[in-house]
């Protein structure tokens, strides 16, 4: 990934006003503070990197916006409402999606059906009908089918659609991971780490396929990485966090030359 | 060739997602069906209906609705014997209060019973998973149990202990009480078989399915894709008490007709249940079918052997036969922990490159 296919892609894009907004965010777990007093906004259409050594408070930060952690202060916006503390199924359905660090399929199912798993908000029909599989059930289930099949395309997962996904290799399980999360047609996809553990080839394919999905579908991505030289080539704008505390905000030109984020990096002295 | 399925050669979806993708296992399936309603009716008699068919049938519909309490939801479940009673108490009360209601209705609403009881139940699988919820589900078969032998107005105040199912017709011919033809027994529980199978197959491969499985692979995953636990795994008991309380109640009036609750529907049916849903394979309605074959069929097999083919006593013969019984559950379990249906899978994989291994 070059700077300059970056640059490439920009023409396309358009970014928005805000999106989500997080304002002097703060979350406890008994006595250790993991976050503590932050704000920063995501806005339409960006990609939006937050980075920080381990233990910065990164996760943690996912698991607020999509609503496993409640924190103790501060306010979260989304689509300009103030959003009050849902459950993760509720966030769900409001169009925030996510995948995890440590990928988290449903193993017992296939490629197909974890996908199709994903539509699950955009489905409707009820139990009667489900159980004839006729009428409005059989249709909704077509209609969705052209949509999981359009996303398997796009990922070129064709020929794993109907093994199980727990006997794919380790990239394509990724894989199958973002396209479960894109099933759902998020406003807000959330990326836990989407290229750990991956090799260079590995690495490009997956940024190819971020930048794609934010271009092509316009998706507003939010995502956690470790490699920087990926973040620094794929984001338009980038939060750095360490020891729960937000120590940078910016581009990636901006956040690269900020003397605290070099310090958290690569210790004093430099 | 008679057997394949290599190569995709579909064009629409529907084809694609139909319960029986190849044609020959399409086929089979038709066949199957019509052997079971044109002409099993004909040659069957007393023996083949109560010792074999009717105990197939009817435990097959109770393993359907476990395996998609555990093996599609997955939570663990030890309560299928009082659930069972629920569905054959529930049976017994609508039958001698609504004499007129038809025995369709009185089967299918003491499944509905059954559900509700099910879902209360299933609350506490919001909070426990695992070995803890399998107690807690046990405490409800205790409880259930306990509660229809404590309570007379459940028994109408029978002195004897025992609820007796009165006579009941579908089409005019008695499928309940002493003047059922096995052949009339037999139909009326295949029917309702065929019909609660196919509403199984539909719910588990659909968006309602997919949400049980969802949970039961990953559920902090499926919650955020927008399931919501509580709605699954109520529904997921909902429905596997369904199916159980349909059994329940085709058990006592149809099969048993008379039946005493701590025999009938005590802890051992709840693991006899467990039993054929890991033997035939967790997460697979063909397993439920399996399942119940087997556990029903082998005991009648050891003891034919045993006691016709080697004339040994009937005392000892019970007794190795429930030695060999477990054995047996055993080494499945080691040889394939997934159950027949794998197998079967693993099979029909095997025959889709035969002869060529690559």
């Amino acid at each position: 990934m070059t700077p300059a296919v970056a640059a490439e892609a920009a023409p396309g894009r358009r970014i928005g006003g805000v999106l989500m907004e997080m304002r002097n965010i703060t979350l406890r777990f008994g006595g250790v503070v993991a976050i503590k007093d932050i704000s920063f906004d995501i806005r339409e259409g960006e990609i939006r990197a937050i980075i920080g050594p381990n233990g910065a408070g990164k996760s943690s930060m996912l698991n607020v916006i999509n609503g496993f952690y409640h924190p103790q202060e501060g306010e979260i916006w989304f689509r300009g409402e103030k959003r009050g503390s849902l459950r993760p199924h509720a966030i769900a359905h409001q169009g925030i999606a996510r995948t995890f660090q440590n990928i988290a399929l449903f193993k017992g199912m296939s490629t197909l059906d974890n996908i199709m798993t994903g539509r699950f908000t955009k489905m409707k029909s009820n139990m009667f009908w489900q159980a004839l599989w006729k009428g409005p059930a059989e249709k909704e289930e077509y209609q969705n089918r052209e949509v999981v099949e359009k996303i398997i395309d796009f990922l070129q997962i064709q020929a794993i659609r109907k093994t199980p996904v727990g006997r794919l290799p380790y990239g394509l399980q990724k894989r199958v991971e973002l396209g479960r999360a894109l099933a759902a047609e998020p406003k807000l996809l959330l990326l836990d780490e989407p290229m750990a553990g991956m090799n260079v080839e590995e690495k490009e394919d997956m940024s190819r396929f971020i930048l794609d999905v934010n271009e092509e579908f316009g998706t507003t991505i939010a995502l956690i990485e470790h490699d920087m030289g990926v973040v620094m080539d794929i984001s338009d704008r980038v939060v750095v966090l360490d020891y729960g505390r937000k120590i940078g905000d910016g581009t990636p030109d901006e956040v690269r030359s900020n003397p605290e984020v070099i310090e958290a990096y690569l210790g004093v002295g430099h | 060739m008679l057997y394949r399925e290599a190569g995709d050669f579909k064009t629409s979806y529907a084809a694609d997602e139909q319960t029986f993708p190849i044609r020959f296992d399409r086929n089979a399936f038709y066949v199957l069906v019509a052997v079971a309603f044109l002409l099993v009716p004909f040659v069957i008699n007393n023996y083949w209906s109560n010792a074999v068919l009717l105990p197939f049938l009817i435990w097959s519909i109770a393993a359907i609705g476990l395996n998609i309490l555990t093996g599609y939801c997955g939570q663990v479940s030890l309560g299928t014997g009082g659930f069972m009673a629920v569905g054959a108490f529930g049976a017994f009360k609508l039958m001698t209060a609504f004499p007129d209601l038809n025995i369709v209705f009185v089967v299918v609403l003491a499944g509905f019973i059954t559900a509700l009881v099910g879902m209360a139940f299933g609350l506490p699988s919001l909070r426990i998973k695992g070995f803890y919820l399998a107690v807690a589900t046990l405490a409800s078969q205790f409880f259930l149990v306990w509660l229809f032998n404590k309570v007379p107005w459940f028994m109408n105040n029978s002195a004897t202990g025992h609820i007796n199912a009165p006579v009941r017709t579908v089409f005019g011919q008695a499928v309940t009480g002493a003047a059922a033809t096995p052949a009339a027994k037999y139909l009326f529980c295949l029917a309702i078989l065929v019909a609660l199978a196919l509403v199984a197959k539909n719910l588990t491969r659909g968006r309602i399915g997919r949400s049980w499985m969802a949970i039961r692979d990953m559920d902090i995953a499926a919650e955020i894709i927008g399931v919501s636990p509580l709605r699954a795994k109520i529904s997921a008991f909902a429905v596997s008490s369904f199916f159980i309380g349909v059994a329940g109640a085709l058990y006592f009036t149809v099969y048993f007709g008379a039946v005493e609750v701590t025999d009938a529907f005590g802890i051992r049916v709840s693991f006899l249940v467990l039993f054929m849903v890991i033997i035939g394979g967790l997460g697979s309605i063909l397993g439920s079918f399996l399942g119940a074959g087997f556990m029903v069929l082998l005991p009648i097999l050891l003891k034919n052997v045993m006691v016709g083919g080697l004339g040994w006593p009937t005392d000892l013969a019970a007794h190795v036969e429930l030695l060999v019984v477990g054995l047996l559950i055993m080494v499945f379990l080691i040889v394939e922990p997934h159950g027949l249906a794998q197998l079967w899978r693993l099979t029909k994989e095997k025959l889709r490159l035969w002869p060529f291994p690559h």
